[in-house]
């Protein structure tokens, strides 16, 4: 018995090993994404051109966790798509491959408009994946026609809707929206400005049922929650699944962000990470992604070919006279104001809720529990003593 | 068996010594390092004194692992008491029953209880339902996004960790002792108090130990069930070292880890105190 185990035991030992060695011929390329962002078919469909790649494809849920992840060294990644503040902080701090565009010949689809953009200004490091705007979403089901009439950010704090509001769970999207209803820049580098924004959040806590990034999906599509600020694509992608939920790009201005394909400097793969990339802007698989995900697309070959209800849609691609007029994009902080960020940032999350309801039902809870206490203690102490009766007779 | 000489024994121990070593050890002493130094890796004092900064959300924690750990005890040790009484056959199911859910992933099952407790979830929605049924229009319980949230969170996933070892010193209870105590004219309560409760502390001890020290230090519960409006110790070490709010800090993370840790070792030693008063042939001190 002991014999037959070890060799089993050997053998898949063995066994694994061999597939060890096998795997190493083949090239994995890691690719790094933002969640629910990219058409599950369209790696199946790189795997299947390059049969020598394969592709490990994870997600995260926010620039800077994408980032720390990365600097950590946990995991080795070669091609992250990253928005464009961060691929400024990531060309700043030299963690990024100037990228061979020889073997991106598909580059040339991209608009004009995207190319050279502040964060990459003479596009070096980085080619545009998709972009979006920061819209509101409300549930037109539950939220009065009169409140949502001036297209303003002030309905994520009316106290009407109070416990049914969401909001962003990352800083930087947060105070974005703050510091716009202030009318200051979203780039703000004056501290008093962070100050205020900061006093904003904290007086629309008490209305905020929770602060979610992904969980919005569910949340607002099961109608749990009625009002929430988040990206355009996955507010079209929302919509599509409840048409009861409408947005809107707010009348105080917003964010416009770009995610863009790079490559660190820790890749090994950095030809097979160019041929992804390149893959990526192929105008067919491009348009797969973009009506997947419901975000922008720069690629002027896909916009040609997309879904008139997406190209139709002014919400997801607005004039570029609008874009210019009422959108911004996040610049990188300077390192005392994301200091300063992430202090004001904690100390709203730790303040204690003025509205604790938790108390009410924590305590009728706890009574329950209670009460089972004493039932079972009753219901045992009859059984014993049933039992001594039945042992004195 | 014969016994085995010191160098047998000091090598057959040693996979386990080197195991520690590399990640109990390395790690403890790297969270030290850390938490004593400075972003150049010179001597500082200041990641602990902004510590103070977090009294109230380490309050928070250790208050709800508390409660947690409190309910977890009174609903695992009558549990735990009746599966030792059974038959051993039922025993063993009984003892799968309560390990079946951590079969499943602790995420899915977290992110379950999140459709059970919103207001638009599966309760609201029954209670809503059966109540209009009468005519009676109900607003529904607010349970999601609330300290009692968490504490469900926290009862519901480490409920077994306290039944295990509650379980595993009641079935070693040699039943005649029960029977003797009954029959010197002992009650049901006497029983308990006397015979079962003593003998069964170092089982209830380490039942605590297992679910406050994972409570006190939960983040992800806090975020799925609390919906990030209560944060705990663990959502503050968790946003130092992944960056969520913009600033990756490992020297204050790990400083605010340490004195996690120090204030579990100073509870675990108060448990111990406790542990000794009991004799090792089980009898309390008198």
């Amino acid at each position: 018995m002991k014999k037959a185990l070890s060799f089993i035991i050997t053998a898949v030992m063995i066994l694994s090993l061999s597939v060890c060695a096998f795997a190493e011929e083949k090239v994995t390329l890691n690719v790094y994404n933002w969640g629910e962002y990219i058409d599950q078919e369209v790696i199946e469909l790189f795997e299947a051109e390059y049969p020598d790649i394969t592709v490990n494809y994870t997600t995260y849920d926010s620039n800077e966790s994408m980032y720390s992840k990365m600097i950590s060294g946990a995991a080795s990644y070669d091609v992250v798509i990253p928005s464009d503040y961060m691929v400024s902080k990531l060309i700043n701090e030299d963690l990024i491959y100037e990228l061979d565009f020889d073997n991106i010949p598909n580059y040339r689809y991209i608009g004009e408009a995207y190319k050279n953009q502040a964060h990459d200004p003479e596009n070096k490091y980085s080619v545009p994946y998709l972009w979006g705007t920061v819209v509101v979403m409300y549930n037109s089901a539950y939220v009065d026609e009169a409140d949502v009439e001036n297209q303003s950010l002030d309905l994520l704090w009316n106290e009407k809707y109070a416990g049914k509001i969401l909001m962003f769970d990352n800083p930087r999207d947060a105070f974005c929206l703050a510091l716009l209803k202030l009318g200051y820049s979203m780039n703000s580098e004056t501290h008093s400005e962070w100050d205020e924004a900061a006093v904003l959040l904290s007086e629309q806590k008490p209305l905020v049922q929770a602060y979610v990034m992904d969980a919005i999906f569910d949340k607002m599509e099961s109608e749990e929650a009625w009002i929430a600020p988040y990206y355009a694509g996955d507010a079209y992608y929302i919509a599509d699944g409840n048409p009861n939920i409408k947005y809107y790009i707010p009348s105080e201005g917003t964010n416009m962000f770009m995610d863009s394909m790079c490559i660190l400097n820790t890749s090994e793969h950095k030809t097979e990470a160019e041929l992804f990339i390149n893959f990526m802007c192929d105008p067919e698989i491009s348009r797969m992604n973009a009506e997947a995900v419901g975000y922008s697309t720069p690629n002027t070959e896909t916009l040609k070919m997309l879904d008139e209800e997406l190209i139709g849609n002014d919400i997801l691609y607005p004039s570029t006279e609008f874009l210019i007029e009422n959108t911004d994009v996040f610049k990188n902080l300077s390192q005392s104001t994301q200091i300063l960020q992430s202090n004001l940032w904690t100390s709203l999350k730790i303040e204690e809720s003025a509205e604790s309801s938790a108390l009410d039902w924590i305590d009728i809870f706890c009574i329950g529990i209670v009460a089972i206490g004493i039932t079972s203690a009753v219901y045992f102490g009859i059984r014993s003593k049933k039992r001594k009766k039945l042992w004195k007779s | 068996m014969n016994k085995l000489s010191s160098r047998t024994r000091q090598a057959l121990t040693a996979p386990f010594s080197v195991w520690m070593a590399i990640f109990v050890l390395v790690p403890i002493g790297l969270v030290v390092y850390y938490a004593l130094t400075d972003a150049t890796g010179g001597f500082t004092l200041s990641n602990l004194a902004s510590i103070w900064e977090y009294r109230s959300t380490y309050l928070v924690s250790i208050e709800l692992a508390l409660v947690a750990t409190v309910i977890c005890l009174i609903m695992a040790y009558p549990l735990a008491y009746s599966i030792s009484r059974m038959k051993a056959h039922s025993q063993s199911t009984m003892v799968l029953l309560v390990m079946l859910p951590m079969w499943m992933n602790f995420l899915i099952r977290t992110y379950a209880w999140m459709t059970i407790l919103e207001d638009t979830g599966l309760i609201n929605t029954f209670i809503k339902s059966v109540l209009s049924l009468v005519g009676y229009e109900f607003e529904g319980f607010s349970m999601i996004n609330t300290n009692g949230a968490i504490v469900l969170g926290m009862v519901y996933n480490f409920l077994p960790y306290m039944i295990l070892p509650i379980y595993t010193v009641l079935t070693k209870i040699d039943h005649s002792i029960i029977e003797a105590a009954r029959d010197l004219g002992a009650n049901g309560f006497h029983i308990f108090t006397k015979v079962l409760l003593p003998q069964s502390i170092p089982g209830i001890i380490s039942g605590i130990t297992m679910v406050f020290v994972p409570a006190v230090s939960t983040f992800v519960i806090s975020k799925l069930l609390g919906g990030g409006m209560t944060y705990l110790i663990g959502d503050v070490i968790e946003n130092y070292f992944l960056g969520n709010t913009g600033e990756v800090n490992y020297n204050v993370g790990a400083a605010l880890s340490l004195v996690l840790m120090i204030l579990i070792l100073i509870s675990s030693g108060i448990m111990n105190h406790f542990d000794k008063d009991v004799e090792p042939d089980g009898g309390a001190k008198k």
